[in-house]
């Protein structure tokens, strides 16, 4: 009995060194491939691009259709409760606060880590499960330069662009749920919008959570794939994982810069 | 006297406590055949990787090109050094995303400064030598898997390598694309000269091109030779695998218990 | 998808980026136009209370913005706050005796500073001081003064 227990113990403390090793190595990942640039810019570029498409218009769909929604629902949400304190010309100030601060980059990272970090990690997965890095490195092209860097830096970028565009759609369709639905001000919607917005703390803060987002979400879809298992089931379980852990990251990491960027 | 083009020099190679490959050596000559076979988890694949100096060993000297593993150290040699070696993977390791035309080309394109012009015209000459010219614009998810093998193929021999290393090239194969591969391999032998080193556990195919054979076993060559001498050698070991026999040095029985213990007819 | 294709999509993806980001710039954050956009002047003002005002608050002139507040501090010598607004350069037509008061905007709102015209014929320039001030509206003070009321009235 004293054995189970001392196992429990002896798991946790395995875990949670495995846990750390694993961070470190993805700091890795991370470094040497922004540091191992491609000698070839020209191809360099063509590369960066092609992902740009696979991860960012691909994803262009799903985001603004839920930017849509979310817009919408906030209106709606939002003049419930305003309604009761005659407050409504206030909902343009709470639906691009709320979009701006917190949902605009947060719901579009959770969406981009199922979207595209899944399909990152399952890619990367293939090819090393088919020996395509391997077949790579044997012809003396380092898989770091030629496939994990081009997918991160088109992430990164791919990221706050996604956030932007969900806040944009998010506020025009909650401003047409407010003035044509609602019976809302226009004028007021904007004004009071504007007035409330201030461009530095609340927009660029958005933008600079999701870059840090786009980071987080790229690089543990890349390393879940870069060292996932090189079976079937294997890579089912390193996407999984991937959407999991870059999900509850983002999570974590928005709550961070929260109490940085608006606590006092 | 053909000279040596590759060897191990009483080479141990471990993983972790486990020697995979214990003081061994040996030396493969230029513009053979020469076959590596054995049972299954034998270190097949870590001669590969050791020849090809993806991995060091912890003991011993590894020789390519008459040179020393240590003189590859730098960027420049070991990149040099990898094109002169081309791979044959198990999968094929085409690149999804390329179509075939693209596969063959990317060597071509990565580490030559020639036109396109003249990669066209090498892509086609290569996928010629395979048979699969008419396929250069298909994708590699519509290729059936002998296709597939012999596109890899054309794009290992690319830059016309002087060595060239079949990981397992007959696996999973139907008698037609096995058929077709062997005809390939000995014809790339003859008529570019190369060194052919081939791996794989497929008895009848390989002693039927290979000119040497090495047979490993728990790490270390049970027999070594010319094909048809090694064949007929009397160890047992050798004699099983030879002659695919269920039982004999290998037994056939995981080690258990005795049966009528299990069965409960004994106490 | 051809090479073409596809780079047009990625550029196409790039200026809806570039879209949104002009869109949360000015339509929503109301960037243009709030920052000055010529010179400006210091006027002096001393106030008993700004609580609430903070720096970078509006100033207005008969509710339109036409200034900043540029920075508070204490005048250690009159135990007042020491306010400094930042005035453009085209409000020439603010006379000296203008009263400067600590509004709200709404009722639970942010405060900022409300000039109100004087009779002199003289206009405020860099320097000058605004003498007629009225502090900010303490909420609890408020209350305060109507309980007390309230209580006078009992006593009544």
């Amino acid at each position: 009995m004293i054995n189970g227990v001392m196992q429990y113990f002896v798991n946790i403390g395995r875990t949670s060194i495995e846990s750390v090793q694993a961070f470190g190595r993805m700091g890795v990942l991370c470094w040497q491939s922004l540091t191992q640039r491609n000698t070839n810019m020209k191809q360099e570029l063509t590369l960066i691009i092609a992902q740009l498409y696979s991860i960012g218009v691909l994803s262009l769909l799903i985001i603004a259709l839920s930017g849509l929604f979310i817009g919408m629902v906030l209106a709606l949400q939002g003049y419930t409760v305003l309604s009761r304190f005659g407050a409504t010309e206030a909902l343009g100030q709470l639906v691009s606060l709320s979009l701006i601060r917190e949902l605009g980059p947060v719901v579009a990272a959770l969406l981009f880590a199922g979207r595209a970090g899944s399909a990152l990690t399952a890619e990367v997965g293939f090819m090393k499960a088919t020996e395509q890095l391997s077949a790579l490195e044997m012809m003396a092209v380092h898989p770091l330069t030629y496939i994990i860097r081009p997918r991160l830096i088109a992430g990164i970028i791919a990221m706050p662009i996604l956030a932007l565009i969900f806040n944009m759609v998010a506020i025009y369709s909650a401003w047409y749920v407010c003035v044509a639905l609602l019976h809302v001000d226009s004028g007021s919607f904007w004004a009071n919008m504007q007035n409330a917005v201030d461009f530095r703390l609340d927009v660029v803060n958005g933008l600079i959570k999701s870059l840090c987002f786009g980071v987080v979400v790229t690089l543990i879809a890349l390393y879940q794939g870069y060292e996932s298992i090189p079976t079937t089931e294997g890579i089912g379980r390193a996407t999984t994982h991937s959407v999991v852990l870059a999900s509850i990251s983002v999570l974590g990491l928005d709550f961070v810069l929260t109490a940085f960027m608006f606590g006092t | 006297m053909t000279s040596v083009l590759a060897s191990l020099q009483n080479v141990t190679f471990k993983r972790g406590d486990r020697s995979i490959l214990k003081n061994m050596s040996l030396a493969i000559n230029g513009g053979k055949i020469t076959a590596i076979m054995g049972p299954s988890g034998c270190g097949k694949t870590t001669l590969l990787k050791l020849l090809t100096l993806q991995l060091e060993p912890h003991i011993g000297n590894v020789t390519i090109f008459g040179e020393d593993a240590g003189f590859y150290a730098s960027h420049e040699k070991l990149l040099a050094l990898r094109q002169r070696i081309g791979i044959l993977f198990q999968s094929g390791a085409l690149f999804s995303g390329l179509s075939v035309f693209d596969n063959v080309a990317f060597p071509l394109r990565q580490h030559t400064q020639l036109s396109e012009r003249m990669i066209r015209e090498l892509v086609l000459i290569k996928l010629h030598m395979v048979g699969l010219r008419g396929a250069r614009d298909l994708m590699p998810n519509e290729l059936s898997g002998g296709m597939n093998r012999r596109v890899a193929l054309a794009r290992t021999i690319a830059l016309d390598p002087e060595l060239i290393l079949y990981d397992e090239p007959f696996a999973g194969q139907d008698p037609i694309s096995m058929g077709v591969l062997k005809d390939l391999i000995k014809k790339l032998n003859s008529a570019l000269g190369v060194t052919s080193i081939i791996v794989s556990h497929d008895i009848a195919e390989t002693t039927e091109i290979a000119d040497e054979v090495y047979v490993i076993a728990s790490g270390d060559i049970i027999g070594a030779g010319a094909t048809s001498v090694v064949k007929n050698l009397e160890n047992p070991l050798l004699k099983q695998f030879f002659q695919g026999q269920a039982d004999g040095p290998i037994p056939f029985h995981f080690p258990a218990p005795s049966y009528a213990n299990d069965m409960g007819l004994q106490k | 998808m051809s090479k073409t294709k596809m780079e047009f999509s990625v550029g196409l993806l790039l200026c809806l980026g570039l879209l949104a980001f002009v869109f949360m710039a000015f339509r929503v954050s109301g960037l243009a136009g709030s920052t000055s956009t010529g010179k400006q002047f210091s006027v002096l003002a001393y106030f008993d209370n700004v609580s609430g005002l903070v720096e970078g608050a509006k100033v207005t002139f008969a509710g339109v913005t036409v200034g900043r507040v540029q920075s508070i501090s204490i005048e250690p010598k009159t135990s007042k706050a020491k306010v400094l607004l930042a005035i453009n350069e085209q409000t020439n037509y603010i006379s000296t005796d203008a009263t400067a008061v600590v509004q709200t905007a709404g009722i639970l709102g942010e405060k900022y500073i409300g000039l109100t015209q004087g009779a002199e014929t003289e206009v405020l320039h860099a320097g000058s001081e605004i003498f007629d001030t009225q502090s900010s509206l303490i909420l609890e003070d408020l209350i305060g003064k109507l309980v007390m009321a309230f209580v006078k009235k009992d006593d009544k």
